[in-house]
């Protein structure tokens, strides 16, 4: 591998109102390498490519390219294309009522003397692309015939045939199957031998470890290291990723209130929604909270999610109290008693425009149907007493939710849970943007929940608030349920098991 | 999926947009051929009867041309039908009134095309202002235009030249498809001047689609925006540009309709936008952009036609019977469109 430097990124700087997205990140990209650029969401991963792309222009820093004297500065995606860097996104961005040939070539069409589109030129030439790549697609060919991973590489390769020396893969295989991504990694190694620079954005760990030739890492906006990929080993790169030393952790006690005669009130057996979590078991007894941990995007959310009955389960059965139960939508699972407080809940949760009240009060009334009106009263009654038991910060029950804060905000939510009195609740990052004061009040309500009986599916990125609420945690490594653990649980366990391979 | 699949799957070779191609050229041919053989007794078997079609809708063809390029860029054009009437009505008053000579006339009609499309084209692919409502002001624009200039019906008689293209016929060489009418004088088939605009035009809009990158950008365009913006295409000028094309063709359209009619009236071609619309779409166009070709809008545009010249035919059915007919075709077509959509989701999965 030739150690030739093709792409430089010094002092890198974004800020957005509020937040400061990047903050004096250097990255540098050789020619010939695939090189992983990994951090947790919002570390600042798509604000560096959007950035280098030009979709942002960074506040301070320079960009340079190989080749090119000055600093580069791109005003658009087309003039990144001209600079030589090129992206190909998650969602393919082309256009999938052409045909292959068509979009490998759309807007830079070979054209004949008379200025026509020359087809047959054009047919010759995505052929040649096509076999040069190895990818055997008839392109003539519409492209929506194709699955999602050959038009990937179609966009890889329409990249590649504009010559560029960059290439930014964003997130390319999180739609992607095993064997897709293993032809889309093949095609990565051969572009790398042909010299090719690649910076390939991802989660997930297995596949960095399986292509990537160096590692950068990105916290909170900051440049946390770049390491060559062998001396990196998983457990370190997680723990750089979230930022814990792993060498000094702190022991922290798990409570150990295990309660293993209690009934199993959920058990998943074989349950599984396509390309988001592959087929897991799971099982929740009375008064236990269980905690999924993982990296985000490790498929916590999804898991939890297809228990609920968002994603429909595709295989396998799910039991409720010792019943076969069928959970088609959400509504299912909550007449079976399930609750569930979604992780986004500005997008899926509190709706901003009512009141406390009649969010309050909307878990109830769905359940008893719309032609059963809760009487005003009761409604009433309901949200005082939830306000004074979560102690939800609000000037009246009739304030509009979306005048409260984040933290009162989910209070609302759980509140609106707790008032359908479901024997199992799932809460995805109940925590999240929250003050620490709040924080502790949760959890302390948490565990007052189970000690009452309930099952608790409990969410979060913070591995310290896991350990102080959870019975048992179950690890979640890209898509896949790998592991539980009880016990003596602490946190460099916790980070091993994330990470793979050891103590699971 | 294998190298074999692949092959098998390009022989199979037609995809759902031919498809529905293939059912409107076929529906055309079955109807035609049913109501000449129905009707043979009053004629509809005679060449002239098609020529007729293509003479009475030779404007409809030049806009319906247009139109599918619009409808290709995901947009939509109802400010034609008002347009054409604004054109008839500054042609019948040009000459009648004002007393210029038709071919300035003519001229001045298409730059009144090209600057009506390129306000709309603005407001579209710039202001990104949605479709509907820009091409909306435009209609009630036109519309009001029309009646302003005049609200008489204007034949026009004074101008020669004009008078003479309008009556200019061009018959079928070889007597191919001549009859001897009832009173024994032999009847040699026709068409007139518009007719051989709207064939070049057609021809000309089918060669811009296939052969041209500006055509070629109105299927990327139309199939995703996003995408085809990030492949470099110019997303806005693409847009503007099809709302350019749509409105000279739709001027061009005017004067084929002017040439037929000879009259200018405020209430002319109303409507003709969702005629131009609904050939289109029975011609397999989906609204939603990115799939459609003229082919398929031109036969679209003589299945319409041939409704309604059954309908004349039939003598005893009052016009309105052909909007039935069409109304119900449409749905058939859209209905088709949703289930070939729904099987390709299927397919992939």
């Amino acid at each position: 591998m030739e150690d030739r430097v093709v792409l430089t990124m010094r002092g890198i700087t974004m800020t957005f109102p509020g937040v400061l997205a990047l903050d004096g990140v250097d990255f540098t990209l050789r020619k010939g390498e695939i090189h992983a650029l990994m951090g947790e969401n919002g570390a600042g991963k798509s604000t560096l490519i959007k950035c280098l792309t030009g979709v942002y222009q960074c506040d301070s820093g320079e960009i340079h390219v190989d080749g090119m004297e000055e600093p580069v500065q791109n005003h658009s995606t087309l003039e990144a294309q001209r600079n030589g860097i090129s992206t190909v996104y998650q969602e393919v961005n082309l256009c999938p009522n052409l045909s292959v040939m068509e979009n490998l070539f759309v807007g830079r069409e070979p054209v004949t003397k008379a200025g026509t589109i020359d087809r047959r030129v054009m047919l010759k030439r995505a052929q040649q692309l096509m076999e040069d790549l190895g990818l055997s697609i008839d392109v003539q060919q519409t492209l929506e015939n194709y699955s999602l991973a050959l038009q990937q590489m179609i966009a890889i390769a329409r990249a590649v045939d504009m010559e560029c020396k960059i290439l930014i893969l964003d997130e390319p295989t999180s739609s992607l199957d095993d064997s897709e991504v293993a032809k889309l990694f093949s095609l990565m190694r051969k572009l790398r031998d042909q010299g090719v620079g690649i910076v390939f954005v991802t989660h997930f760990l297995e596949q960095v470890y399986e292509v990537c030739d160096r590692i950068t890492v990105l916290r909170n906006g900051l440049l946390v290291g770049e390491y060559p990929l062998s001396e990196l080993p998983r457990v370190n790169l997680i723990a750089a990723m979230m930022g814990k030393d792993i060498d000094d952790l702190k022991e922290i006690k798990p409570e150990s209130c295990q309660n293993n005669c209690a009934e199993p009130l959920i058990s998943a057996e074989g349950l599984s929604h396509v390309n988001k979590i592959k087929p897991f078991d799971l099982q929740i007894r009375q008064g236990e909270v269980i905690g999924l941990t993982g990296l985000l995007g490790s498929g916590r959310s999804e898991l939890a999610r297809t228990i609920y009955g968002a994603d429909k389960a595709q295989t396998g059965t799910l039991k409720v109290k010792d019943k076969k139960v069928h959970i088609n939508h959400p509504i299912d699972a909550m007449r079976l008693g399930m609750g569930m407080l979604p992780d986004d809940r500005k997008a899926e949760g509190v709706i901003a425009d009512l009141t406390v009240r009649e969010n309050i009060v909307l878990g109830i009334q769905a359940l008893r149907g719309i032609m059963n009106l809760l009487p005003m009263k009761e409604q009433c009654e309901i949200a005082d007493r939830f306000i004074e038991l979560l102690q939800i910060k609000t000037p009246s029950r009739e304030t509009l939710v979306k005048q409260l804060s984040g933290g009162n905000q989910q209070k609302v939510i759980i509140a609106r849970w707790l008032a359908t009195n479901p024997d199992f609740l799932i809460l995805d990052e109940p925590t999240r943007g929250i003050d620490i004061g709040t924080k502790t009040e949760i959890q302390k309500l948490i565990i007052r929940l189970a000690d009452e009986g309930k099952g608790i599916l409990f969410i979060s990125s913070e591995i310290d608030e896991m350990l102080r609420t959870c019975n048992r945690l179950a690890v979640l490594r890209d898509g896949e349920k790998v592991g539980e653990l009880q016990g003596d649980m602490t946190q460099e366990r916790v980070m091993h098991a994330i990470a793979g391979g050891e103590n699971v | 999926m294998n190298r074999k699949a692949i092959v098998q799957r390009s022989r199979r070779g037609m995809n759902n947009s031919n498809i529905l191609l293939m059912i409107t050229i076929g529906l055309f041919i079955v109807m035609y051929t049913a109501g000449s053989i129905v009707y043979a007794d009053k004629g509809f078997d005679h060449l002239q009867t098609f020529l007729n079609i293509l003479i009475n809708n030779a404007g409809l063809i030049c806009v319906a041309c247009g139109m599918t390029c619009v409808l290709l860029t995901g947009g939509i054009d109802i400010s034609v039908g008002a347009l054409i009437g604004m054109v008839c009505m500054f042609m019948a008053v040009g000459i009648e009134f004002w007393g210029l000579s038709s071919p300035v006339l003519m001229i001045l009609i298409l730059l009144i095309g090209i600057t009506f499309g390129l306000v709309q084209g603005l407001c579209v692919g710039y202001l990104n202002i949605q479709p509907f409502i820009v091409t909306m002001a435009g209609m009630f624009f036109a519309r009001g235009m029309t009646a302003v200039i005049s609200t008489q019906q204007v034949t026009i008689k004074s101008d020669e030249f004009f008078v003479m293209l309008a009556n200019l016929k061009f018959f079928i060489p070889f007597e191919i498809g001549a009859y001897v009418n009832s009173k024994g004088r032999l009847m040699v088939p026709f068409f007139r001047l518009p007719v051989i605009i709207a064939l070049c035009v057609l021809v000309a809009v089918f060669l811009i689609l296939r052969y041209t990158r500006f055509g070629r950008s109105l299927y990327a365009v139309g199939g995703n925006q996003q995408s085809a913006a990030l492949m470099g295409l110019d997303v806005k000028k693409t847009r503007m540009k099809a709302y350019m094309l749509s409105s000279f063709l739709c001027a061009i359209g005017g004067i084929c309709y002017v040439l037929n009619t000879m009259a200018g009236t405020a209430s002319q071609a109303a409507g003709l936008e969702m005629d131009a619309i609904s050939s289109a779409v029975i011609g397999g166009t989906l609204l939603t952009g990115g799939v459609g070709n003229v082919i398929g809008s031109f036969f679209g545009v003589l299945i319409n036609g041939t409704i309604s010249s059954l309908v004349k035919t039939h003598g005893k059915l009052i016009s309105s019977w052909s909007n039935v007919v069409t109304a119900i075709l449409l749905c058939v077509f859209i209905v088709l469109q949703a289930v070939f959509t729904k099987l390709k989701e299927n397919r992939k999965r």
